[in-house]
């Protein structure tokens, strides 16, 4: 096979990794919040369960709903599938799709899984995920300057904002990996993937009240393979973030560096228990931490805000 | 002029320095007591840390002494101390009262840090044989400035003293890499105080407390009629 095959076989592997394993990932969470938690735990396998029985179940639409309610799951589930194709989930090296965006276009391609998901949520007419939506863009609102941030960091260190070349600066030495700047982007992030993400403190993504709900009230309306898409899709986003912070800003080691079979499936091993212990810590933070009253949020992103803004006066005044 | 000191020690210093100013910027935007307290504590052990990574890098024996005081003194002793005069002040409040909200709060830190780079600068360049100046000096100096501005806009005496003990912490952090030769008993001085300061205002809170029944200061500024 010629290296390009072999590269797009590879891409497309990424693709098959985060849609094969996010509902682990997501399944793992639950299951470690609620030992965290003192209760026994639904099985770790419990998504993968969900997500096939909602396939098998009829759905019920609105009449009132327009196609922004039947498109917007699919939207939801294709997005995250986008951005892994775009950033390292296994590999080292560039490969078939690596240039064809960079973290600016992640940004953007979850902002439009974000805006559609928000309008859906408006579409139906249920009041509370018209609240939830209006709620969610008060926190992406907050949130999108820290976005901007910790990528002009990141960029700014990395002198590029393809998200291999990232992570090929911070891992080239320890000097780089301790730098401030690095250490104070992966904090900020961190809170960002919290905020995005509707984790506590933020939202409670365990929450039943619709009233107090923040992201999660937008899906409600769904049902059959519509809420299974938005149930992946959520899993996939979750995932695609945590290998973004895992593979690029935390740990930018122990990927693949050639295209041998047994490297990249050693890899994926490695790829996996760095989110085992990313799922641990988030567990940790979630279990620790009560959530926030929802004016109080702006307080949480300015905090990351200013954490990033130090992160770029750090280099601009040249302490490295 | 010293030996230069090996990238990865700078390194190491500066995420220190970065966890340093991360633990003050919790100690400013915590609205609870205990949540301040801690940050603090975890801000002593930051310079703790500091205090050690420079100990080795310089072969500074005092410097070793200089982390183990500032551990005993400012991890351990001054919470047992506050505990002792002013604790259901720390440990039972929930929010803390302040002059201006907290996003507003965090502008001002993040200005605050500009003008201590920029203050910094000019003397860098005389300190430039001084390994880690450049990283502590004006870490420090933010912290020193931070510290006022908590005192400044908190209207509580215990968060109030959480200021005063960040910039003392300020100054520590700056001082470290400048001077790192000083004999152990004048860092025994300077370290002894600052459980004495918490002590003398925690006993201050305390009787402040038990006349005005609050620890609320910035109620205090009107005269009441009896």
């Amino acid at each position: 096979m010629t290296p390009i095959w072999t590269h797009l076989v590879l891409n497309l592997g990424q693709v098959a990794f985060i849609l094969v394993f996010s509902p682990l990932v997501e399944g793992v969470l639950h299951r470690i919040e609620e030992n965290i938690q003192g209760k026994s735990g639904v099985s770790i396998w419990q998504t993968y369960r969900d997500i096939w029985k909602l396939f098998g179940k009829d759905e019920v639409v609105s009449e009132q709903s327009t196609w922004v309610f039947r498109f917007a799951p699919i939207v939801a589930f294709v997005m995250p599938i986008f951005v892994v194709l775009l950033i390292p989930a296994f590999t080292a090296y560039p490969l078939f799709f690596a240039f064809m965006g960079d973290m600016v276009a992640v940004g953007f391609l979850m902002a439009v899984s974000g805006f559609f998901v928000a309008l859906a949520g408006m579409d139906t007419g249920n009041i509370y995920a018209a609240v939830g939506a209006s709620r969610t863009h008060m926190v992406g609102f907050l949130a999108e300057p820290v976005f901007i941030m910790v990528f002009f960091s990141v960029s700014y260190v990395a002198n590029s904002t393809i998200p291999y070349f990232v992570t090929a600066t911070w891992g080239a030495s320890w000097s780089n990996m301790l730098q401030p700047t690095h250490l104070m982007v992966i904090l900020a992030f961190f809170l960002l993937i919290l905020a995005d993400e509707g984790r506590i403190p933020v939202d409670s993504p365990a929450g039943k009240v619709e009233i107090a709900m923040i992201g999660h009230s937008k899906g409600l309306e769904y049902s059959g393979s519509s809420a299974a898409l938005m149930k992946w899709g959520g899993a996939s986003k979750l995932m695609v973030l945590a290998l973004i912070f895992v593979n690029v800003l935390v740990t930018p080691w122990g990927l693949a560096a050639t295209t041998q079979w047994t490297a990249v499936l050693s890899a994926m091993g490695l790829v996996l228990l760095k989110l085992l212990a990313f799922v641990v810590i988030l567990a940790l933070v979630e279990t620790t931490l009560a959530k926030l009253r929802l004016f109080r949020i702006s307080e949480f992103l300015a905090v990351a805000f200013v954490i990033c803004l130090f992160a770029v006066s750090i280099r601009l005044v040249g302490i490295t | 002029m010293m030996a230069p000191v090996s990238a990865i020690m700078l390194s190491i210093d500066g995420s220190i320095a970065a966890l340093f100013v991360i633990f003050g910027l919790g100690v400013m935007v915590s609205r609870q007591m205990l949540a301040s307290l801690r940050f603090f504590m975890w801000q002593a052990s930051a310079l703790t840390a500091s205090a050690l990574a420079l100990a080795y890098a310089l072969q500074a024996v005092n410097l070793l002494w200089v982390a183990l005081i500032t551990f005993t003194t400012k991890v351990i002793a001054v919470p047992l101390v506050l505990r002792w005069a002013a604790g259901e002040e720390v440990y039972g409040r929930r929010e803390v009262d302040q002059a201006m909200g907290i996003p507003a709060s965090v502008l001002v830190a993040a200005m605050l840090a500009l003008v201590g780079w920029f203050a910094v600068a000019p003397v860098l360049p005389t300190l430039h044989g001084v390994p880690f100046a450049a990283i502590n000096l004006p870490t420090g100096l933010i912290m020193v400035l931070w510290g006022a501005f908590t005192v400044a806009v908190r209207r509580e005496s215990v968060a109030q003293l959480m200021g005063l003990l960040i910039m003392e912490n300020g100054a520590f952090f700056g001082s470290i890499a400048i001077v790192h030769n000083l004999t152990v008993i004048a860092e025994i001085a300077a370290a002894v105080d600052v459980p004495i300061v918490a002590l003398v205002i925690g006993l201050l809170i305390r009787s402040i407390r038990r006349v005005t029944g609050s620890t609320r200061v910035g109620t205090l500024d009107k005269l009441h009629e009896r």
